[in-house]
């Protein structure tokens, strides 16, 4: 099977082309169909790879398969490889599972629209794009598909581009990830200046051991951190994810939840060797997820677009993720990135079942009382906000319990603000819930009458994500509750590589007795947002209206998300924009057209003037004749 | 005591003539005339060659001129006729439709 691994790239690849060129032929159940199982196949792919490697002994996991040389110049070699671990086969395995489950999904939410086969082809692009990333064993190739993953978020969220808002999320995506992708490349040539090559198999072998300067070590691994920033959405590039929301919901899920912002993620967890040359560069990652899971769960929590919430929720939970890798838990941060990917995935697609009902309403304050009336998507929404507010047993509570656990070895400080995020994720996540589906409704009057629940295409989509949200999390049950962690095991064949004790600030293990006080402290605080949400939006439904009133200013701020756009938008568009403006009329116009304008000009005059010559007149061109002759004559007379 | 410089020189001055009339004369058929000049003064060139060197080549070569001189001559008149039917003049600077 490991010969094979490139036909996980490969499937979805046809699926596009078959898409773009025939698919108006197959129309649109046909065009979904293909799309599916195009990437159902990959997901048979990745887990056969993923079996595979099981099968094999725990030091011999890390395999490389070459597909072709792609550069050769000089001492510059890039080769196409395809990189077989753990790392890679659980990312790819969690890709195309969660991506086969959202296109089904999407063939119901898309079912009425025009572009229907673009929607699919996009799609299947996306998901070869995101496995190219995640297989690759050269950085340059991961690069590729990193660009990749832009594009495609470019083209889905911008999909719907009649609508002004939606190009404008399109770009403003598409720019600001680029700002972090050139980080990434330039940490990429300074990678290849140290090391002399990109491919992470002799990075990650000879990174430590090369005597790499921290200088050096430090400024390829912020660099890089810059890349993720921009992919993953924290502090300071996160501004796009929120405007994201304006593409269709089965992208917001897929792309913006489970898979392509967790490329940032992933990619520090690929290059921790780097990375742990470096303990600023760790703190810098570990403080930028911290402070961003804070910060995004703050604005999360006076949102009234109901994606939006679940877009800053992203934010905050992609801080998690980075504030695991930060102190070095990789492993719990990629578990919480494979738990996040289906219970994130799970809220959206209900999101979206909810719009579906609501004929597209996005308020929440016009939602309510739905519980009765679309009960799957009430229930796995309800299954997805238990797992992500870290209720014990669910998916999110071991992985996020890990990560907390983790942090608090290395910085109570850090610790304290993940636990106080946990607390705000618990509380925003189940102000959702129960200002949608509790309480009475709040809903328009002429979309009351047609609430009605989703196909089954869509809801068993819903039920799948819902049953591994609920058993997701016993791949890695921590040792004080009886299990093995055996992600932590499993993964530790791509992670685990010179893991020297390096760590923020010493402590590198804490006691059992320590492990079970922070895990009831969580629970204590999970338990505490879910009740306060209880208390403002069922019990006392005019409590969050008063509190906001009071906090006056505070609420103001926060309600306008920190002001970071217009921030942005002063501080830096709107500057370049002038820039821009000027060249364009004072040094485009008159300078670079007027030159070319220029040189026609001169090709007009010349001509102009050598019409003169043409008179018509029979006497003048026989007067020409003459003198061309006599003119020969004298220079052959003369030679 | 004629020379061969004489003949020459006569038929510089005709070939001259003949150049000048080509220019300066406006009514077509003149010019046509100019133009046999032209011919005939390279034809005596010519003979006066063939005669002071002895060939007989620059006879020959001569009859040649005169029967292309003919065969212009007919091509010539007949686009002339032709113009003369469009438009009824023989001024050839009314002809200038080719200007610009």
């Amino acid at each position: 099977m490991l010969d094979y691994a490139w036909l996980v790239l490969l499937f979805p690849l046809v699926g596009v082309i078959l898409n773009a060129l025939f698919g108006r032929r197959l129309g649109k159940r046909g065009a979904g169909v293909l799309a599916s199982a195009m990437v159902g196949l990959s997901f048979v792919g990745s887990v056969l790879l993923l079996v595979a490697l099981l099968g094999r002994e725990e030091t011999d996991r890390y395999v490389i398969r070459r597909l072709f040389d792609w550069i050769s110049v000089g001492d510059f070699h890039v080769q196409v490889s395809l990189l077989v671990d753990p790392l890679s086969t659980l990312m790819a395995t969690v890709v195309s599972g969660v991506s086969f489950v959202i296109h089904i999904y999407s063939i119901g939410y898309m079912a009425d629209d025009e572009r229907f086969v673009r929607y699919f082809a996009y799609l299947n692009l996306f998901v070869f794009a995101m496995l190219t990333l995640v297989l690759s064993e050269n950085l340059l190739v991961t690069y590729v598909g990193w660009e990749g993953v832009g594009l495609c978020s470019y083209l889905l969220i911008g999909f719907w581009f009649e609508r002004k808002s939606a190009a404008d999320a399109g770009k403003k995506a598409f720019l600001v990830n680029r700002v972090g992708d050139v980080g990434f490349a330039l940490g990429l040539i300074l990678i290849f200046i140290t090391f002399g090559s990109l491919s992470m198999g002799m990075v990650l072998e000879q990174g430590p051991a090369a005597g790499v300067s921290s200088g050096v070590a430090t400024a390829i691994a912020l660099l890089l951190l810059l890349g993720a920033v921009g992919k993953s959405a924290q502090i300071p590039l996160y501004v796009w994810l929120p405007d994201a929301m304006e593409g269709p919901t089965p992208v917001s899920a897929l792309i913006h939840a489970a898979t392509m912002v967790t490329a940032g993620v992933y990619m520090v967890a690929r290059t921790h060797a780097l990375f742990q040359l470096s303990t600023s560069a760790m703190t810098w990652v570990a403080a930028i997820g911290g402070v961003t899971a804070f910060f995004a769960a703050t604005i999360a929590l006076t949102q009234h677009d109901l994606k939006r919430v679940l877009a800053y929720s992203t934010i905050s939970q992609l801080g998690y993720m980075f504030l695991g890798v930060g102190v070095g838990a990789y492993a719990a941060g990629i578990f919480h990135l494979t738990t996040h990917a289906f219970f994130k995935a799970l809220l959206f697609l209900a999101a979206g079942s909810v719009m579906h009902a609501l004929a597209g309403e996005l308020d929440i304050r016009k939602m309510g009382g739905l519980k009765g009336k679309i009960p799957v998507t009430y229930w796995t929404f309800l299954i997805a906000a238990l797992a992500i507010a870290g209720f014990p047993g669910l998916a999110g509570f071991f992985s996020k319990d890990e990560i907390l656990w983790r942090t608090f070895l290395q910085t109570k400080v850090l610790w304290a603000l993940a636990l106080l995020t946990a607390g705000l994720t618990a509380f925003y996540i189940f102000r959702l819930v129960f200002s949608v589906f509790h309480g009475k409704s709040r809903v328009d009057k002429k979309v009351a009458s047609h609430v009605h629940e989703s196909p089954k295409v869509m809801t068993v989509p819903m039920m799948v994500l819902a049953a591994l949200s609920v058993v997701g999390g016993y791949i890695g049950v921590p040792k004080i509750l009886g299990g093995g962690n055996w992600i932590e095991h499993f993964l530790d064949g791509s992670l685990g590589w010179h893991l020297p004790t390096l760590t923020l600030t010493g402590a590198a293990h804490g006691t059992v007795s320590q492990e079970w006080t922070l895990l009831a402290v969580s629970v204590a605080v999970a338990l505490a947002g879910i009740g306060l949400a209880y208390v403002f939006y069922v019990r006392k439904p005019d409590l969050p209206m008063r509190t906001a009133k009071s906090l006056g200013g505070l609420y103001t701020l926060v309600y306008n998300k920190y002001y970071v756009d217009e921030l942005y938008m002063g501080a830096i568009v709107k500057p370049l924009k002038d820039v821009a403006g000027f060249l364009a009329a004072r040094v485009d116009g008159p300078i670079i057209d007027g030159i070319v304008e220029g040189i026609g000009a001169l090709v007009a005059a010349v001509g102009r003037g050598l019409q003169q010559l043409q008179t018509g007149l029979v006497r003048n061109y026989a007067l020409g004749i003459l003198l061309g002759a006599v003119l020969m004559l004298v220079y052959a007379l003369v030679r | 005591m004629l020379t061969s410089l004489h003949y020459f020189i006569l038929s510089g001055i005709l070939f001259t003539i003949g150049a000048v009339g080509v220019l300066v004369r406006r009514n077509e058929i003149v010019m046509f005339m100019c133009v046999e000049m032209m011919l005939n003064a390279a034809n005596l060139s010519l003979i006066a060659f063939s005669r002071y060197l002895n060939s007989v080549d620059g006879q020959m070569l001569v009859l040649l001129v005169m029967a292309v001189a003919a065969a212009e001559v007919v091509v010539g008149l007949a686009i002339l006729v032709a113009l003369y039917r469009l438009r009824p003049t023989v001024d050839v600077d009314d002809m200038n439709e080719l200007k610009g």
